[in-house]
């Protein structure tokens, strides 16, 4: 596939590529090893999902919201069903709102987990990878356990939830909470204050708040570059606002603010802020409550649009729904936090060589899934 | 093009590596000795927990008259058309008067949402717990009102995969 170009070279990476993390095709121009051009070909995944949306009701979107960002489907049917019911005025009952919370919190923890330990894959650390699914699979299970799926969990639906939450649940949780705080130790051991993982990580693909702002990139990406934005705190939906939790964001610890050390460290440490509102959340969850009380019959939401953006696991996820007064949507936008940060590499990644780009990207922490929709 | 700046040097004591190989090899080494966390599948099956959303079934009365009563609910509210039903008269003299003639599922097209079994009335459609059950071709990938009524015979006691307590499973 090689175009010779003077001293210049245009190599693919993927779209059947391990480091990939999907379905993407990176064209890079290297001269030697030294990369000056990253050009991303996205498109292999494209399910059509806003021209889909279009052909069923309000409901039936939801178990396509799952397919979008496969690694953290709570979080996008949380966003789903916030916007939806900002569109049609509905009060959901605070037991309601808990498990929301819960669920998604778990659910960034679970999909940190997978970032973190495909993004040390990536720089040859093979073991973190391993134990970061074990206990992924813990919260797998508990949401099995919850709704009947592992991955793709059509939980969360408009005025309420699927399914109320089983008998132990809570104790479960505060059980794997206390197993897994220790183990966020554990991978510091391993993996984050590793000398070999720093000197492949720190300093590299350096993204300044600048850049990271005008490229409209969010979430732990946006905080890697030492900007306090999460959507959580400063424009909180559901009943985030009740809980105490910090933002972590980079500070250029082992290398120069907002490099892949910083995104990754500031990745582990908001798994400790999840266990922070869990811990609260399962707390304060009130007792008694029917979780199917506020679904409406037949969602037929007003004239009106509405645009709404909450924090998932990869940044900021907004959803904006044009509805015509029919029970199908006339137009539905998801704007994906991992598009955004996708489009960024170019720019952070000349320069580098090509097994730091491949760093650089584990570091973005994208899913195809949600970029191509 | 980026600045490329290194503002971290390691020292001659970093350089060796040999420090931090051993600090990771002392986390690994305290895994070595701890009991297993995987499933060796093909001989050992995973147990689904109860509500599982794998196969779906039909279900049957006691006497052996199947619930559905080709309502379509269930076709309705399926996000991807995968339920195909032809309604047509009960044969049993008793109880409903419907019942369906054909009810075809197309599995490759399913998406396993649990919508069908939320809007059955009857309780008719269900999601049971298989969740091996990949073919070679697309055919037997065409589940029929037969073929979901045997799955009910297979799942009806909860037995399908075997007869151990869950709690066997794992801790949470």
């Amino acid at each position: 596939m090689g175009v010779v170009h003077g001293q210049e070279m245009v190599l693919n990476i993927g779209p059947q590529h391990p480091s990939t993390h999907g379905v993407l095709r990176l064209q890079v121009k290297t001269d030697g090893e030294i990369i000056s051009e990253i050009k991303p070909f996205i498109g292999y995944l494209h399910r059509c999902f806003e021209k889909h949306c279009e052909n069923v009701t309000y409901e039936q979107v939801i178990p396509f919201t799952d397919r979008c960002d496969y690694l953290a489907s709570m979080a996008n049917n949380f966003g789903y069903v916030v916007a939806m019911e900002e569109l049609m005025e509905i009060k959901v009952p605070e037991r309601v709102e808990y498990i929301r919370v819960i669920m998604a919190e778990l659910q960034r923890i679970a999909s940190h987990l997978l970032a973190l330990g495909t993004f040390g894959l990536d720089v040859g650390a093979f073991t973190p990878f391993l134990y970061m699914f074990r206990d992924r699979e813990r919260i797998l299970d508990m949401f099995e356990m919850t709704c009947g799926a592992r991955l793709l969990y059509n939980y969360m639906w408009v005025g309420g939830l699927s399914h109320d939450l089983p008998i132990g649940f809570v104790e479960s949780a505060f059980r794997f909470l206390d197993y897994f705080e220790p183990k966020i130790e554990e991978y510091n051991n391993i993996l984050t204050y590793n000398k070999i993982f720093i000197e492949r990580t720190a300093d590299v693909g350096v993204m300044p708040a600048d850049v990271a702002i005008s490229y409209g990139v969010s979430g732990p990406n946006l905080r890697g570059s030492g900007v306090k934005w999460d959507i959580r705190k400063d424009e909180p939906y559901s009943i985030y606002d009740r809980f105490d939790f910090d933002v972590p964001v980079g500070i250029g610890e082992k290398g120069n603010l907002g490099d892949c050390w910083d995104r990754f460290n500031v990745r582990l440490t908001e798994m400790g802020e999840s266990i922070k509102i869990l811990r609260q959340a399962l707390t304060q969850i009130p007792k008694n409550g029917d979780v199917h009380q506020t679904i409406p019959k037949k969602i037929r939401p007003p004239k009106g649009s509405i645009y709404k953006r909450t924090e998932t696991p990869r940044g900021d996820l907004g959803f904006y729904i044009i509805s015509d007064g029919s029970p199908i949507p006339n137009r539905l936008k998801m704007r994906s936090p991992a598009f955004t940060a996708l489009s960024v590499l170019d720019e952070i990644g000349r320069g580098w060589m090509l097994s730091d780009v491949i760093a650089i990207l584990g570091s973005l922490d994208i899913v195809l899934g949600e970029i191509d929709r | 093009m980026a600045i490329i700046t290194k503002s971290y040097e390691p020292t001659f004591w970093d350089k060796l590596y040999f420090p931090a190989l051993f600090k990771g090899l002392m986390v690994t080494l305290r895994y070595f000795f701890k009991r297993k966390v995987t499933i060796q599948y093909p001989e050992e099956k995973y147990i689904p927990p109860d509500g599982y959303r794998g196969l779906h079934r039909l279900n049957k009365y006691s006497d052996g008259r199947i619930r559905c009563v080709a309502c379509e609910m269930c076709s309705a509210a399926c996000p991807v058309d995968c339920i195909h039903i032809i309604p047509g008269p009960s044969p049993w003299d008793e109880g409903k008067e419907r019942y369906p003639v054909r009810f075809d599922i197309d599995l490759l097209r399913c998406i396993f949402c649990g919508f069908c079994e939320m809007a059955c009335p009857e309780e008719a459609i269900e999601l049971t717990e298989i969740y091996d059950f990949s073919d070679l071709t697309r055919e037997n990938l065409l589940i029929d009102r037969d073929g979901l009524l045997e799955v009910y015979e297979l799942t009806k006691n909860k037995n399908y995969y075997s007869q151990t307590k869950k709690s066997e499973k794992s801790e949470t």
